[in-house]
C-alpha cells in the first residue's frame, strides 16, 4: 500500500514536472522565455506578483481548509456555536498586511511603467532629421503589417527586420481600424490608434534570438475583423552587421532594378502580369515616395525573401499561387479579394515565379 | 377586488395574462429567473460553439466572420441578459423581504425594467435570423464598430439601449426602497448584506449606466444618422468610445460581484449556523469596492497609449481594491470558523467560490501591474481572469443562490443528490476549461482569435480547455433536470426549510403571500428572525396590529410602453437602407410607447386594498403555516 502511495507521488510529481516544462510554451512566442529587456522587465514583474500572490493563495487556503474540515457539523448536533461579532484586532491585521504587500508590488511597477515609456530617444532628431537610434514606424492594416524605416528610407511589410542587443523604437499607428502590435517574447503590446501614433521600445538579445532561430512570432492583439486570428508577423532579429547588410541590399533595390526584367522568362512574364494589375496597390521598390494613404498593400520587394505567405501559409509557389487566386479562402474579409480579376493558370505561374524572385538576401 | 381573486386557480391563459401584467416583485423575479435562465442558455450554446470552434488547431467549425459574432453575443449575453437579469431576479425575491417591506417602491417601474430588458434581449437576438449578430465584441471598440458592415452593430447599441434603461429603472426602484421602505426597527446597520450589496450595486447602476447611454446614443447617432463621434475622418476620436465603454464597464464588474458576495455573505452564515463575523467591515468593505470601482476604468486600457502616468495612477488605484475585496475573503473564513457547517448544496457552492474567486482576484492583481499587463491584455490570460471572477464568483454564486432561494421563490427544494452531481461536474469543469488559459495567455496566444495555427505550442492547452467546457456543460444539463423533476414533484417545503434561516424571508410563510407580511415585523437586531428562534418563538413580533393593507393593481401598461420601444428601434434602424417603411415604424413606435405612458399619466390608478376582515379571516382558515 505504501509503496503504492509513492509510486503515484513520483508519477504525480513526473506529470507535474512535465506541465510546467511544456507550461513554458515556445521561445520564438512565449512571454515566459523573455528575448529582451523590455520582456525581461514585465516577466519580472509577473513572477514578482504570482509570488507575492501564490503566498496569499497558500496562506487562505490552509485557513480556509482548517475551518471547513474541523468545523462540520457531526451527525446529530444540533449545538448553536457561538455568535462571534468580529475582531477589530483581526481587521486590522487582514487590512495592514496587503497593504504593505501591494506597496512591495507597487513600487517596481511604477519604475517599470515609467522605464517602459522612455522614449526620448526616438524622438531626439539630427538637423538633418534623422534619429542615432533605430526607429521603425509601424502601419497596422487590415491583417497586413508594414514597416518604414524613416532613417535608412526603407518601406518593407510582414517581415520586420531588427539588429539584435540594441534598443528598436517603434511609433505605431493604424490605417483602419484599430490593432496591437505584439511581439510576445520581445515585450508587452501597444494599440495601433486611428488618431494618433504610440511609441514602444522593445530590445531582442542576440543570445535568445540564436535560441529562437533568429525569428519571433509578431501577433495583433485587438480584434479588428473576421481575419484577426491571421494577422500575423515576423521578426527576423539579427547581428548588427547582418542588418547593416540588409539595409545596404534593400537599399540597393531602386526603381530602375526593379524594372528589369528578370532573366527567367516565366518570371518576366509575371513581371508583365504584375505591372497590370498589381502594381497600382503593390509596390516593389524599397523607396516607396508615394504617401501613406496610397500604400494600400504591402510591399512586394523583397517578397522571395519572406517566412510565410500572408503571413500563414508555407512560403513555396503552390502556397502562393493558392493565394493570389483565392485569398478569401485564406483570410476571409481582406481588402485584396476581387481587385484583379481572374488570373489564369499560365498568369499564376509567371506571377509566381516572379514574386519568387524578388529576393535581396542571397 | 378582494384577498380571494388572488389566491384562485388559474388557467393556463389566466397565468401568462397575470404574468404579463403582473407587478408583484415575488412574481417578476420569477420572469427576471425564466427570461435571464434562457439567456443563460443561449450564452452558454455560444460559449460551446467557441471551445468546439478552438479545440484543434485551423478548425473550420463555424467560418471567421461567424465566429467573432459568437464571441460577441457570448459575452454581451452572458453580461448584460445573464448575470444582471439574474440578479434582478435575486434582488426582486428576497430584498423587499429581507427589510420587510410588503412590496418595492415603484411596483410598475419595476414590471416596465423587466419588459424593457425584455424587449431590449429579445431585438439584440434577432440579429441571428435579420441578417446577423454583432461582430466587434462585447466591449464594440468604435473604429471596428463603425467599419463593421450589415446591422448587427445596430442591434448591439439598440437593443442594449432598451435593456439598459430597463436596468437603470431598477436600480433606482432598489435604492428608493431600501432607503424607504424598511420596516419598523431594521437601521441601516441591520440590514442584511443581501441587501446591502444591492444597495451598493444599485447605487453604481445609477452612477455607471449613464455613460454607456450616452456612449452607446452617440454611437447609434454615428452609425443611423450621419453624426461624427468616433469618426476620426471627421474630427471624432475613438479613445472616448473606449473611456466611457470601461466607466460604465467596470463598475459593471462590481454590479455583478457584489450581489454575488451578498448572497455568499447569506449562505455562510446560514450553514455555519454563526453570525457574519465582522458585519461592520464588511458593509464598509463593499461600499469601499463600489467606491473604487469608479476609480481605475482605465486599466483596460493599458495599452491604448495613455502615457505613464495616468498608467501608474491607475495601476495603483487598482491594486487597493485588493484590499477590501481581501477583508471580505477573510471574514467569510472567519464566520465559517467555530461554525457548525452543514454541507448542502448552497454551501458547497459558497465553498468552492472562496478559492475559485481568490485565484480570479489574485490575477487581477497581477494585471495591475501596467507593465505585467502589457504582455497579458487581450491574450487568454486575461479570459482566464475574468471567468475566474465571473464564472468563479457570479455564476457560483447565482446557482448557489438559485440552491439557497428556490424554496422561497417555489416553495419547493431542488434535489440535493442532484444538485451535488452538478456541482461536482460544474466545478471541475469550470477549473479545467478557465486554469490552463491563463498558460495559454502566457505562451503568446491572444484572445479573440477564430482559430490557430499548429506548431505554436498551443494546442494541448486549447483541448483541455474545450474538455473541460463539456464537463460544464452537462452539470448546468443535469441542473435544468433536476428543476423539471422537482418543480413536477412539486413537494412544498413550508417555513424555514433549511432550519436555520436567519433573515426575516425565512420568518414568511410558505408559499409567501402576496401582500408579504401580515403585519410589519418589529426588528431588534441582525438577523431578526435569529433572535426571535433563539427566544423560543417561531414567528416575528408584529409592529403593528392587523389593519388594511394596500396593494397597487396589475397593469399591461408596462408592457405596451416596452413593445412600442422595441417597434420604434427596428424603424431607427431600416431606415439607414432608405425603407420608405422605416420612418413611419419609427414614429408609431414612439407613439405607442408615449401613448402608453399618457395614459398612465391621465388614468387614475389608486389600487385596491385587502380589508382587515378578509385578513383576519385568512388567520382562521390557517392560510398561513
Amino acid at each position: 500500500m505504501k509503496q503504492k502511495l509513492t509510486k503515484w507521488r513520483l508519477l504525480t510529481m513526473v506529470g507535474l514536472m512535465a506541465l510546467v516544462l511544456s507550461g513554458c510554451g515556445e521561445p520564438f512566442l512565449s512571454t515566459l522565455i523573455p528575448a529582451g529587456e523590455a520582456g525581461q522587465t514585465a516577466y519580472d514583474l509577473m513572477l514578482l506578483s504570482t509570488w507575492i500572490m501564490v503566498g496569499v493563495i497558500i496562506v487562505v487556503s490552509i485557513l480556509f481548509a482548517v475551518a471547513v474540515i474541523k468545523f462540520r457539523r457531526k451527525k446529530g448536533d444540533e449545538s448553536i456555536p457561538k455568535q462571534v461579532e468580529g475582531s477589530h484586532t483581526l481587521e486590522i491585521i487582514w487590512t495592514v498586511i496587503p497593504i504593505l504587500l501591494l506597496i512591495v508590488l507597487a513600487i517596481p511597477t511604477v519604475i517599470a511603467t515609467f522605464d517602459l515609456a522612455e522614449t526620448k530617444a526616438m524622438n531626439k532628431k539630427n538637423k538633418d532629421g534623422t534619429t542615432d537610434a533605430l526607429v521603425v514606424n509601424v502601419r497596422a492594416n487590415l491583417y497586413w503589417w508594414e514597416f518604414e524605416y524613416p532613417n535608412q528610407k526603407i518601406i518593407t511589410s510582414q517581415d520586420l527586420v531588427v539588429p539584435t542587443d540594441q534598443k528598436v523604437y517603434f511609433n505605431v499607428k493604424s490605417s483602419d481600424v484599430k490593432h496591437s502590435f505584439w511581439i510576445p517574447a520581445a515585450g508587452g503590446k501597444i494599440d495601433t490608434n486611428v488618431e494618433n501614433v504610440n511609441q514602444l521600445w522593445l530590445e531582442f538579445d542576440n543570445e535568445k534570438a540564436t535560441e529562437a532561430g533568429n525569428l519571433f512570432y509578431g501577433k495583433c492583439a485587438e480584434l479588428c475583423g473576421p481575419s484577426h486570428a491571421l494577422m500575423d508577423f515576423k521578426v527576423k532579429a539579427v547581428p548588427q552587421n547582418e542588418f547593416d547588410q540588409w539595409v545596404t541590399a534593400m537599399q540597393a533595390i531602386d526603381a530602375k532594378a526593379a524594372e528589369q526584367a528578370p532573366a527567367d522568362p516565366t518570371a518576366a512574364a509575371g513581371q508583365e502580369v504584375f505591372n497590370q494589375k498589381c502594381l497600382s496597390c503593390h509596390a516593389v521598390t524599397t523607396a516607396d515616395a508615394r504617401p501613406e494613404a496610397a500604400r494600400t498593400a504591402p510591399n512586394l520587394a523583397n517578397f522571395g525573401d519572406r517566412e510565410l505567405v500572408a503571413g500563414i501559409l508555407e512560403h513555396n509557389e503552390e502556397e502562393l499561387k493558392n493565394w493570389i487566386s483565392n485569398p478569401e479562402q485564406y483570410k476571409p474579409g481582406n481588402k485584396m479579394t476581387g481587385t484583379y480579376g481572374e488570373l489564369s493558370d499560365q498568369e499564376l505561374d509567371q506571377l509566381a515565379a516572379y514574386l519568387m524572385s524578388l529576393k535581396v538576401e542571397q | 377586488m378582494s384577498t380571494i381573486a388572488h389566491t384562485q386557480k388559474r388557467g393556463f391563459a389566466g397565468t401568462v395574462w397575470e404574468y404579463l401584467t403582473t407587478v408583484d416583485h415575488k412574481k417578476i423575479a420569477i420572469l427576471y429567473l425564466l427570461a435571464g435562465g434562457f439567456f443563460f442558455i443561449v450564452g452558454g450554446i455560444e460559449a460551446m460553439m467557441i471551445r468546439i470552434q478552438l479545440a484543434v488547431p485551423n478548425n473550420d467549425f463555424v467560418s471567421a466572420g461567424l465566429f467573432n459574432e459568437i464571441i460577441t453575443m457570448h459575452g454581451t449575453t452572458m453580461i448584460f441578459l445573464a448575470a444582471m437579469p439574474l440578479l434582478f431576479a435575486f434582488m426582486n425575491a428576497v430584498m423587499p423581504l429581507q427589510i420587510g417591506a410588503r412590496d418595492v417602491a415603484f411596483p410598475f417601474i419595476n414590471a416596465l425594467g423587466f419588459w424593457l430588458f425584455f424587449f431590449g434581449g429579445l431585438f439584440l437576438n434577432l440579429s441571428w435570423f435579420l441578417g446577423g449578430a454583432p461582430d466587434a465584441g462585447w466591449t464594440s471598440y468604435a473604429s471596428l464598430s463603425l467599419a463593421s458592415e450589415g446591422h448587427g452593430i445596430d442591434f448591439y447599441a439598440l437593443g442594449l439601449q432598451i435593456s439598459g434603461f430597463g436596468t437603470l429603472m431598477g436600480g433606482i426602484n432598489f435604492l428608493v426602497t431600501i432607503i424607504n421602505m424598511r420596516a419598523p426597527g431594521m437601521t441601516y446597520m441591520r440590514m442584511p448584506l443581501f441587501t446591502w450589496t444591492t444597495f451598493v450595486a444599485s447605487a453604481l447602476i445609477l452612477f455607471a449606466f449613464p455613460p454607456l447611454t450616452v456612449g452607446l446614443f452617440m454611437l447609434i447617432f454615428d452609425r443611423m444618422f450621419g453624426s461624427g463621434f468616433f469618426d476620426v475622418a471627421m474630427g471624432g476620436n475613438t479613445i472616448i468610445w473606449e473611456h466611457f465603454f470601461w466607466i460604465f464597464g467596470h463598475p459593471e464588474v462590481y454590479i455583478l460581484v457584489l450581489p454575488a458576495f451578498g448572497i455568499f455573505s447569506e449562505i455562510f452564515p446560514t450553514f455555519s449556523r454563526k453570525r457574519l463575523f465582522g458585519y461592520s467591515s464588511m458593509v464598509f468593505a463593499t461600499v469601499l469596492i463600489g467606491f473604487l470601482g469608479f476609480m481605475v476604468w482605465a486599466h483596460h486600457m493599458f495599452t491604448t497609449g495613455l502615457g505613464p502616468i495616468a498608467n501608474a495612477i491607475f495601476a495603483v488605484a487598482t491594486m487597493a481594491i485588493a484590499v477590501p475585496t481581501g477583508i471580505k475573503i477573510f471574514n467569510w473564513i472567519m464566520t465559517i470558523w467555530g461554525g457548525s457547517i452543514q454541507f448542502t448544496v448552497p454551501m458547497l457552492y459558497a465553498i468552492a467560490f472562496i478559492p475559485s474567486f481568490v485565484m480570479g482576484g489574485v490575477t487581477g492583481v497581477m494585471q495591475a501591474a501596467a507593465p505585467a499587463d502589457y504582455q497579458l491584455h487581450d491574450t487568454y490570460f486575461i479570459v482566464a481572469h475574468f471567468h475566474y471572477v465571473i464564472v468563479g464568483g457570479i455564476v457560483l454564486g447565482l446557482i448557489g443562490g438559485a440552491h439557497f432561494y428556490w424554496p422561497l421563490m417555489f416553495g419547493t427544494m431542488l434535489s440535493e443528490k442532484l444538485g451535488k452531481i452538478t456541482f461536482v461536474l460544474f466545478l471541475v469543469g469550470f477549473h479545467l476549461t478557465f486554469f490552463i488559459q491563463h498558460f495559454l495567455g502566457l505562451m503568446g496566444m491572444p484572445r479573440r482569435v477564430w482559430t490557430f495555427l499548429p506548431g505554436q505550442g498551443l494546442e494541448t492547452g486549447n483541448l483541455i480547455s474545450s474538455i473541460g467546457a463539456a464537463f460544464m456543460a452537462v452539470g448546468i444539463i443535469i441542473m435544468l433536470i433536476n428543476i423539471v423533476i422537482t418543480q413536477k414533484n412539486n413537494v412544498q417545503v413550508g417555513r424555514d426549510p433549511w432550519k436555520d434561516g436567519r433573515t426575516l424571508e425565512w420568518a414568511l410563510p410558505s408559499p409567501t403571500p402576496f401582500y408579504n407580511f401580515k403585519q410589519l415585523p418589529l426588528v431588534r437586531g441582525l438577523d431578526p428572525f435569529w433572535i426571535e428562534k433563539m427566544e423560543g418563538k417561531t414567528e416575528m413580533t408584529p409592529a403593528e396590529p392587523i389593519g388594511d393593507i394596500h396593494m397597487p393593481n396589475n397593469s399591461f401598461i408596462p408592457f405596451v410602453i416596452s413593445l412600442g420601444l422595441f417597434i420604434a428601434a427596428f424603424g431607427a434602424m431600416y431606415q439607414m437602407d432608405d425603407k420608405a417603411w422605416a420612418i413611419p415604424v419609427l414614429v408609431i413606435g414612439m407613439a405607442v410607447t408615449f401613448g402608453a405612458m399618457l395614459v398612465r399619466s391621465i388614468k387614475d390608478d389608486h389600487g385596491f386594498h385587502i380589508h382587515k376582515e378578509d385578513l383576519l379571516e385568512e388567520d382562521g382558515k390557517g392560510g398561513t403555516r
